[in-house]
């Protein structure tokens, strides 16, 4: 699949660019899926400058308008752009989804790593506490967090990570088993190097690759999580917008006005199709099996 | 054979116990005092000192875990704060619903999962085959609430074949009642069973033993009809049980969305009311079907292949 760009390129450049071909992928389905996902991430980040109105701009002579150009994704009961609400939504949205995936998958490898590498009773121990960790029905477990500390994102921020991470070191720690019999591993300790030397500079880059490709279907759980939640109304609070809360706001309405749950309800399966390509353009779809 | 099911039986019971513990603190981790929060304004502080006292949140830790532990073990998950009768019989009145939903669910996924992964491991890598890996990919990435949404939209409100919310019991009303919110749970997971099924059918199908099988000249048709299908019972049961969290969850916001009398509604109505005692109840339950099922598919698959008694895992 990237054999011929990297073919065309000269040498020392081919062999760094096949490494990012490694990390990024170069497949068709993967391509797609980086465009999918830079173009939500932008608008997202830019919403504040690109949204055309206010998220909570009301306008009570304009309500339940189709969509339009002057109102792309029709405006709601209250007179509100759904497209800038849609778009501020997706702000907050993947704020919060690269806050519950990305330092639990760090927590996660380092756990896993630690773990595989000694083996015994931190081997033993680990597989345990994830075992029950797993057992938990993560939307009902998360719901229990919310029912600690009340409904909002802080809710989410905490009880998701609190789960997450043990996918990852269940991951890292599989894999860190085969790769501690490796002759390079074993060279690390014959040249004397130290534990977290070994672990942290040899190691983990290694376990990495894996739980990376698997964190692009965990953004799309986690935001599948986080929409329900909203849509349940333990998200974040009004005045703030959620996709999850934009969609529960249309479904009063939905007969006369189909685009205010329709609409942004399809941005959240765009983002999901394409981390999906991307996941599956880096693995082959070798991983799929790890979403169960 | 013995030596695995009890190992296995032992690790069930250890990640109940952490189930356990992990409950036991839900109340414990509310910040400020919980009896405070729920009856807060309603009642005098010789009420709220009785009711702590019916809690046992005036005695020690280890006393206060003892007791919920043999409670538990006994069936009696205390009083709801907000209802005022007992958890268990609240749970008992709205069990039924959740389980018919999820039930259905599952039906619809091997209705829909089981032969598509057939038609995909039969033509692999044909337009059909890109077909139903493109339409799983979709389900993957459809947020089962607004897929409900959805289905309500389309087959409730503009063609009126099913009514959008509400649950009435018997075959009847279960089918008109319940075959939206499981059709909107049941595609995500088929999308699962097509993935999964098909390529460890393709792996059987490309087999030595299957390879022969042909070569003696049974017919494509008896192959997957003898090998292929009997694969998939194991294989289905086994992706169903490791699913049965997600599909847990599924019915939380699926409830809400047909608005159904069912578990899932009543652990959100009870963090609404900050009903801790429900929550804690509710949350150990999902997580003990979650283990049992697990439980019973290892035990079963131990049974009928012999491979999964001898690893030794």
């Amino acid at each position: 699949m990237s054999t011929i760009d990297v073919l065309e390129q000269p040498a020392g450049v081919a062999e760094r660019r096949s490494r990012l071909a490694g990390v990024l992928g170069l497949s068709r389905e993967a391509k797609i899926g980086v465009v999918i996902l830079a173009v939500l991430f932008l608008a997202g980040l830019l919403a504040p400058w690109i949204a055309p109105y206010g998220q909570n701009q009301l306008n009570f002579t304009d309500i339940y308008a189709p969509p339009s150009w002057a109102h792309l994704m029709g405006t709601d009961g209250a007179g509100r752009d759904v497209f800038s609400r849609t778009l501020f939504a997706l702000r907050l949205d993947l704020a919060i989804v690269l806050l519950v995936t990305y330092p639990p998958l760090v927590l996660g490898v380092f756990v896993g790593a630690v773990a595989g590498y000694f083996g015994g009773i931190y081997d033993a121990t680990l597989a345990r506490i994830v075992d029950v960790t797993i057992a938990m029905p993560f939307m009902v477990l998360v719901i229990a967090v919310i029912a600690i500390v009340g409904p909002g994102v802080k809710g989410i921020l905490i009880g998701v990570p609190l789960v997450a991470w043990a996918l990852y070191a269940r991951l890292a720690r599989s894999e860190m088993l085969v790769l501690r019999e490796q002759p390079f591993m074993l060279a690390t300790v014959a040249l004397g190097y130290s534990t977290p030397r070994t672990i942290l500079r040899h190691a983990v880059p290694n376990l990495m690759r894996s739980s990376l490709i698997y964190s692009t279907l965990d953004m799309v759980a986690n935001l599948l999580l986080l929409s329900g939640l909203a849509y349940l109304g333990l998200g974040a609070q009004p005045p703030n917008a959620e996709l999850g809360s934009i969609i529960a706001d249309g479904q009063s309405a939905m007969l006369t006005a189909w685009w205010v749950s329709t609409l942004p309800g399809l941005v959240v399966v765009l983002f999901g199709v394409g981390a999906l390509l991307l996941g599956d353009g880096l693995s082959d779809g070798k991983l799929r099996g790890a979403l169960q | 054979m013995l030596s695995y099911l009890i190992r296995r039986l032992a690790l069930a019971v250890v990640v109940l116990f952490g189930l356990l513990v992990a409950t036991f603190f839900i109340i414990h981790l509310v910040p400020g005092d919980p009896v405070r929060i729920v009856l807060a304004g309603r009642a005098s502080p010789a009420t709220i000192a009785r009711v702590r006292h019916q809690l046992g949140l005036d005695r020690p830790l280890w006393t206060q875990f003892w007791l919920y532990l043999s409670h538990t073990l006994r069936g009696n998950f205390g009083t709801s704060f907000t209802l005022d009768s007992p958890v268990a019989q609240i749970i008992g009145q709205r069990l039924g619903v959740s389980a018919a939903l999820i039930a259905y669910g599952m039906l619809l996924s091997i209705l829909i999962g089981v032969p598509l992964a057939i038609i995909a491991a039969l033509r692999p890598n044909t337009w059909l085959d890109n077909s139903i890996r493109l339409g799983t990919t979709l389900t993957f990435a459809l947020p089962g609430f607004w897929l409900g949404l959805m289905l309500a939209l389309i087959f409730g409100l503009k063609l009126g074949w099913f009514p959008v919310a509400g649950y009435s019991g018997g075959i009847v009303g279960i089918l008109q009642t319940l075959t939206l919110p499981a059709l909107a749970l049941g595609l995500g997971l088929a999308g699962v069973v097509v993935r999964t099924l098909r390529s460890s059918m393709l792996e059987v199908l490309q087999s030595e033993h299957i390879e022969a099988t042909r070569s003696r000249g049974m017919s494509e048709l008896r192959i997957v009809g003898r090998h292929a299908l009997r694969l998939s019972v194991m294989a289905t049961a086994t992706i169903l049980s490791i699913n049965i969290g997600f599909l847990i969850g599924g019915t939380v916001v699926l409830e809400q969305v047909f608005q159904l009398p069912g578990l899932g509604s009543l652990l959100v109505e009870a963090v609404e009311k900050r009903d801790y005692q429900l929550v804690q109840a509710l949350t150990l339950l999902a997580g003990a079907a979650v283990v049992l099922a697990s439980l019973a598919t290892d035990v079963v698959q131990a049974f009928l292949d012999p491979r999964v008694r001898l690893s030794g895992r």
